[in-house]
């Protein structure tokens, strides 16, 4: 980010920023060529190409678009994804809360301890997650020999293969991106402001529901459109875990592309993920900020 | 800060710790899974056996993954750190608004759902001939890694005062002379930081590897995904160990430096 001293200093505009005063252009841009040539020519190109291909596979029309409006599986697949997204993100939100308000409150050898434990599940790869949770949760897995040694029930649970395990699975993997933002947000409060609460009267439930909470507002925003957006485009853990009976948008479209070789009606609802992504996350760049959003 | 122990905190202090122990506990099943003595994924009763890790360092199938991985994962490393660096740092020295939308476009690919991605790049590598080819797997991992590199690079580059480089250019060092000698040495933390991000991201890559790729270029989650969806060979539990363990070593590693470096500074 150029700083106020150096925005005076240069033209803002477009046009004029490409050259220079002589009317040369800023060697600079000879750094950003690569990267022009990798998003523009072989990201952006392809992305429109998928767009085009929506509308023209196997003939030109809306008709693809209209399949994932009416017919029955196509639908049953959007509101499932919806359905699990919504429960995941609640479910994560809440719990990520909690983690967030306990490591903005305790010491911080404590808080490091529990910030690297958050951090350490990002670096493990969702293929292995996915398979422990699948090994853990099966009918002859550990937990339910666990449960049935222990009396609980006489029947194996059905823990996954099934919408439970798809939402165990999530809620493992975006508990991470939740706890996060938050935390940012929580970190940057002045604490002086509950102190003014409290010494004003109010309680520590008031000072809490009307100044601290409307104050983590922002992280706990940006924490939703994150874990929201991300179980919108999951694959991995709903193919894993769901074992082929819970099919969320993205496993549909390699279906539709891999299997069913239909590569409009994949590209289309690629289209329909890649809008709906795209429309929260510039919402939230709006109101809190891209920056602030990612911690 | 007020650290009072106030009910509300207690709990969540409590909740946190069980939190945590739903998202690390569950990744160390694959520990004595792997050390079953069975052909197939069990608990072992007794007797214990390192055959399955034996199986990972000499079968075929397990070292040509891993060479895959590691080929694939260098290849992307490189492209992506060298152009997002690059990318950040010119950006930073022009600035304005065409940098900035330029800046967004370069934060698509992390933004744009993976399977989206994987659709486009499997068309367009198609039509170019890198479909199935080393080179065609390394671009789009490099895609996927690059605005980490951008994002890490552009953040040092905040901290960086601007009139360092327009000193070192009324020395008299050329623009590019300037961007090597004194611009990438004040970035290096960034760069490397980035740069881990883009091999561990190629190193995970699925979705966009099962969409580019078929059989001459066979990653390591590849290997992993098929065997999982096939039969689970206890084999995979060996490699979930090793990488869960290479991880939690590197963490742990982080953390008790973390806290040696913290002890001096709540002293004084």
């Amino acid at each position: 980010m150029p700083s106020p001293a150096d925005k005076t200093a240069r033209p803002t505009g477009f046009r004029v920023a490409l050259r220079d005063a002589r009317g040369h252009l800023d060697p600079h841009w000879w750094l950003v060529a690569p990267i022009l040539i990798l998003v523009v020519c072989l990201y952006l190109l392809p992305l429109g190409n998928v767009l085009l291909l929506s509308v023209s596979d196997p003939k030109p029309g809306l008709d693809n678009y209209e399949r994932i409006a009416t017919a029955s599986g196509p639908l049953k697949v959007l509101l499932t994804t919806l359905r699990l997204c919504a429960i995941t993100t609640v479910i994560s939100i809440v719990l990520g809360f909690c983690v967030a308000f306990a490591m903005a409150h305790v010491r911080e050898t404590h808080q490091r301890i529990l910030v690297v434990a958050v951090l350490v599940p990002l670096w493990i790869s969702v293929l292995i997650r996915a398979f422990s949770w699948l090994v853990l949760l099966r009918d002859q897995g550990p937990v339910n020999d666990w449960l049935m040694q222990s009396g609980a029930i006489d029947q194996p649970l059905a823990l996954v293969r099934n919408e439970l395990g798809v939402v165990i699975g999530m809620v493992h993997y975006l508990i991470p991106y939740a706890v996060l933002p938050i935390f940012a947000v929580m970190r940057g409060i002045d604490q002086r402001l509950l102190f003014a609460s409290r010494s004003l009267g109010a309680g520590a439930v008031t000072t809490f529901l009307k100044v601290y909470l409307p104050l983590t507002l922002p992280g706990v925003f940006a924490a939703t459109v994150i874990v929201f957006v991300f179980g919108l485009g999951f694959y991995v853990t709903p193919a894993i875990l769901g074992g082929g009976r819970v099919v969320m948008l993205a496993e549909s479209v390699s279906v539709a592309i891999l299997q069913t070789v239909r590569w409009g009606f994949g590209a289309a609802q690629s289209v329909v993920l890649l809008v709906l992504t795209l429309v929260l996350i510039g919402i939230m760049a709006k109101t809190v900020g891209l920056k602030k959003g990612f911690g | 800060m007020t650290r009072r122990l106030t009910p509300g905190l207690i709990l969540c202090v409590t909740i946190a710790w069980i939190v945590v122990g739903f998202l690390l506990a569950p990744m160390f099943i694959s520990v004595p899974l792997s050390l079953t003595p069975e052909r197939f994924l069990s608990m072992p009763q007794g007797e214990l056996s390192l055959r399955h890790y034996a199986s990972v360092f000499t079968e075929d199938a397990w070292l040509g993954a891993l060479g895959d991985s590691a080929m694939v994962g260098i290849g992307a490393t490189l492209i992506a750190t060298f152009t997002g660096g690059a990318a950040a740092i010119g950006l930073w020295r022009i600035g304005g608004r065409a940098a900035r939308i330029i800046g967004v476009l370069a934060l698509m690919p992390m933004i744009v759902p993976p399977i989206v991605t994987a659709l486009a790049l499997s068309r367009a590598w198609v039509t170019l001939g890198l479909f199935d080819t080393v080179f065609g797997v390394i671009l789009s991992h490099a895609i996927l890694g690059m605005p980490f590199v951008f994002m890490t690079v552009s953040a040092a580059l905040e901290g960086l005062d601007p009139r360092i480089a327009q000193a070192a250019r009324s020395l008299g060092a050329g623009p590019f002379r300037t961007v090597r000698d004194v611009i990438v040495p004040n970035v290096k933390a960034g760069l490397l930081t980035g740069g881990l991000f883009a091999f561990v991201i190629s190193w995970d890559e699925i979705i966009v590897t099962l969409f580019v790729s078929s059989r001459s270029v066979y990653t390591l989650p590849r290997k992993i995904w098929s065997d999982i969806r096939d039969n689970i060979d206890p084999a995979v539990a060996a490699v979930s160990t090793l990488m869960i363990g290479a991880t939690v070593i590197v963490a742990a590693i982080y953390l008790l430096r973390d806290l040696a470096r913290a002890k001096p500074k709540d002293v004084s």
